[in-house]
């Protein structure tokens, strides 16, 4: 399962992942300024896996995604680099060539299920008309698919809640629903924009395992974006940790738990509860708070609140813009050396 | 559905009543004498008397009430008057005529008014809310909202007399507002409303503009309005079956109450272009200190409120299926 592609620099595409998004920038005008939300972020996803995002609150990882169907507002929002899916550009790909896209091949779903589905619609005629729109399918046939759909999410007694409205199911239900209707035209690709965070924690365990059960009957490819690495220990196959629209890290799921090499993973790993331990350790914070994308810190923009910048090369952290290396598999922006980097988390996991 | 009529409809003839008490109190404290009026101008303090006697008055004032009161559904009798039938709301001494049925003869102008005028405001309020909500910050919704801004603090009286003065009088663009009854010739019903219509709507199509791209603003940036688009649909189909679904709530709600309160009498717009209206009913009732009259046309403007607001109570649940009605 690792991210092993090939390099094609000159047409900026890689390998066969089948989604590659290559220096890929978005940018907001604001009152205040030009907020560069996301700076230069290169992944791909394979086909059949769960591609998981993590990061802090503002690191880019739903614009990024936004950006990747052009749902931005395209009035103040500035976009250059190239994403490819398919074999087509989606960067200043035409409107309808974007909405045929849009729940057909790539199908999102969102954080808040009840905010997310149009309260004035029953569920299942807000799932059937994606089906008719992208398959031309008739009334009924459309209506047989939303109820095969809520069965599939398991939805008890599908046939009679197809005329429900979204206030007459619970939260877990309503993202199942969601689920549904993202689903409904068999898409390529999914994006999982914090699916599970408005959820409770029983209801968030159903969600996942059910979204990793559809992946496995329908090949579907997963992008799940999070700030939970529970969830994404649970889900994902590759990750890749952003920070301040850049990558800090990538990997597999076992690269970035077990051994991550950037200092803002181990900061993330450290911030999470662990049962069994003591409840009197405190838990780790990472000092200090995210960077203003207005005005972000030159050279790595981790360094104002990275510990090991003297172990490093502080002329290199602070003035210089760290990319991933190496540019395939595991790879991380620090310029800690590797040796540095296994003893540091050798370190960070002897602590109590 | 039924129960919660049966239930609003109670509950609206309670209100009502209460307004026609106090309405019905309140003027009998001022001091204004219907008797002398009846009486005529050279009243010697007999037929005075006699007219008290004839209208009720030497009764108290909770008994003339109930008189009233009772009149609305039976009809009653006055004395060298002759009867009044139900629904009696009293005898106009300065028209000469039963309440009721000048209110009757009256309506029709006022309803005619309020349905071109409301049509008008409506479509063109609403619609230019929507250009200029789709269009944000562009030009068209600067033109939008400097143009409903000057709309909205216009005076019916003042646009209303510069147009019959110029496009009526100077230029002869239009002919002078009449009302034709619509049964006649609807034709010359609404070429005769035409101006009237026209005038008062403005000052309402400025207000339904601006609600209007305000609530659409907010609908747009909806959660479920960018699912909408998430999920291919076309962005026609987006604004109008998803952003156009939210904004129509606040829409119904102050139509309601608007057309509610054009049924109880635009006075100034009836003033202005001499239509005779329920609105110059009313004032004149005022004027000439006619107090069953100005009981009648009070209690028709509560009556147009509340009935409205259950209707819009109503339409509620039919546009949001979270309202539910018991």
């Amino acid at each position: 399962m690792t991210a092993v592609t090939l390099s094609d620099r000159n047409s900026g595409r890689r390998g066969d992942s089948f989604l590659s998004v290559q220096n890929l920038h978005v940018s907001f005008q604001t009152e205040d300024g030009v907020v560069k939300a996301v700076d230069g972020l290169s992944f791909e996803v394979e086909k059949g896996t769960t591609l998981g995002i993590v990061g802090e609150s503002g690191s880019g990882k739903s614009v990024t995604n936004l950006a990747i169907l052009g749902l931005h507002n395209p009035d103040h929002t500035e976009i250059d680099g190239e994403v490819w899916f398919e074999d087509q550009e989606l960067i200043g790909a035409s409107r309808t060539a974007l909405e045929n896209l849009r729940g057909n091949r790539i199908a999102m779903i969102f954080q808040d299920p009840l905010t997310s589905l149009s309260p004035y619609h029953t569920v299942g005629r807000q799932i059937s008309e994606v089906y008719r729109k992208h398959k031309g399918a008739s009334r009924q046939e459309a209506r047989g698919r939303a109820i095969e759909m809520l069965e599939r999410v398991g939805i008890p007694n599908a046939k009679t809640r197809v005329d429900d409205y979204p206030h007459h199911f619970s939260g877990g239900m309503r993202q199942r629903v969601m689920i549904a209707m993202a689903l409904v035209c068999d898409p390529a690709l999914l994006i999982a924009d914090e699916p599970t965070t408005a959820l409770d924690v029983t209801v968030q365990a159903q969600v996942l395992d059910l979204l990793k059960d559809l992946q496995q009957q329908t090949g579907t490819s997963i992008i799940l974006i999070t700030h939970d690495l529970g969830v994404i220990a649970r889900t994902a196959h590759n990750v890749l940790v952003m920070y301040a629209g850049r990558a800090a890290e990538r990997g597999t799921v076992r690269d970035i738990l077990r051994s991550p090499r950037h200092p803002y993973t181990w900061g993330l790993l450290s911030s999470v509860p662990r049962l069994g331990s003591s409840v009197d350790v405190p838990l780790t914070a990472i000092r200090g708070t995210p960077p203003s994308l207005l005005d972000p810190p030159p050279g790595c923009p981790f360094h104002p609140r990275c510990d090991y910048v003297e172990q490093a090369k502080p002329e290199l952290c602070l003035h210089e813009r760290p990319d991933l290396s190496p540019e395939t598999g595991h790879g991380d922006a620090c310029y800690l050396t590797l040796k540095h980097k296994q003893e540091i988390f050798a370190q960070i996991k002897e602590r109590p | 559905m039924l129960r919660f009529l049966t239930r609003r409809t109670l509950g609206a003839a309670v209100i009502l009543l209460i307004i026609a008490a106090v309405t019905f109190f309140l003027f009998f404290a001022v001091p204004a004498d219907p008797a002398r009026l009846a009486c005529g101008k050279v009243c010697p303090p007999e037929t005075l008397a006699q007219a008290r006697h004839n209208l009720g008055m030497d009764q108290p004032i909770f008994v003339q009430f109930v008189t009233w009161l009772g009149g609305i559904f039976v009809g009653r009798d006055y004395e060298g008057l002759g009867h009044c039938p139900a629904p009696c709301l009293g005898y106009s001494f300065v028209n000469h005529a039963p309440v009721f049925a000048t209110i009757v003869d009256r309506m029709p102008v006022t309803i005619s008014l309020t349905i071109g005028s409301a049509i008008i405001f409506l479509v063109f309020g609403v619609g230019t809310g929507i250009i200029a909500a789709l269009n944000q910050g562009k030009p068209l919704d600067k033109i939008a909202s400097v143009s409903s801004l000057i709309g909205a603090s216009v005076q019916i009286y003042f646009v209303g007399t510069l147009a019959m003065y110029f496009l009526v009088y100077q230029w002869q663009v239009i002919e002078r507002p009449q009302y034709v009854p619509f049964t006649d010739d609807p034709l010359q019903w609404a070429y005769g409303l035409l101006l009237p219509w026209i005038v008062l709507a403005i000052i309402f199509t400025a207000n339904y503009t601006r609600m209007t791209r305000s609530t659409m603003v907010e609908q747009m940036s909806e959660d479920y309005v960018r699912t909408a688009r998430a999920k291919g649909m076309s962005s026609r189909a987006v604004i109008l079956r998803f952003a156009l679904r939210g904004t129509i709530t606040p829409i119904v709600t102050i139509f309601g109450i608007d057309v509610a309160s054009l049924i109880g009498g635009a006075i100034i717009t009836e003033t202005t272009f001499s239509l005779q209206g329920i609105g110059r009913l009313s004032i004149q009732a005022v004027l000439n200190s006619d107090l069953p009259m100005l009981m009648a046309t009070v209690l028709l403007a509560a009556a147009a409120i509340v009935v409205f607001n259950v209707i819009v109570d109503a339409l509620y649940a039919v546009i949001d299926p979270r309202v539910r009605l018991s």
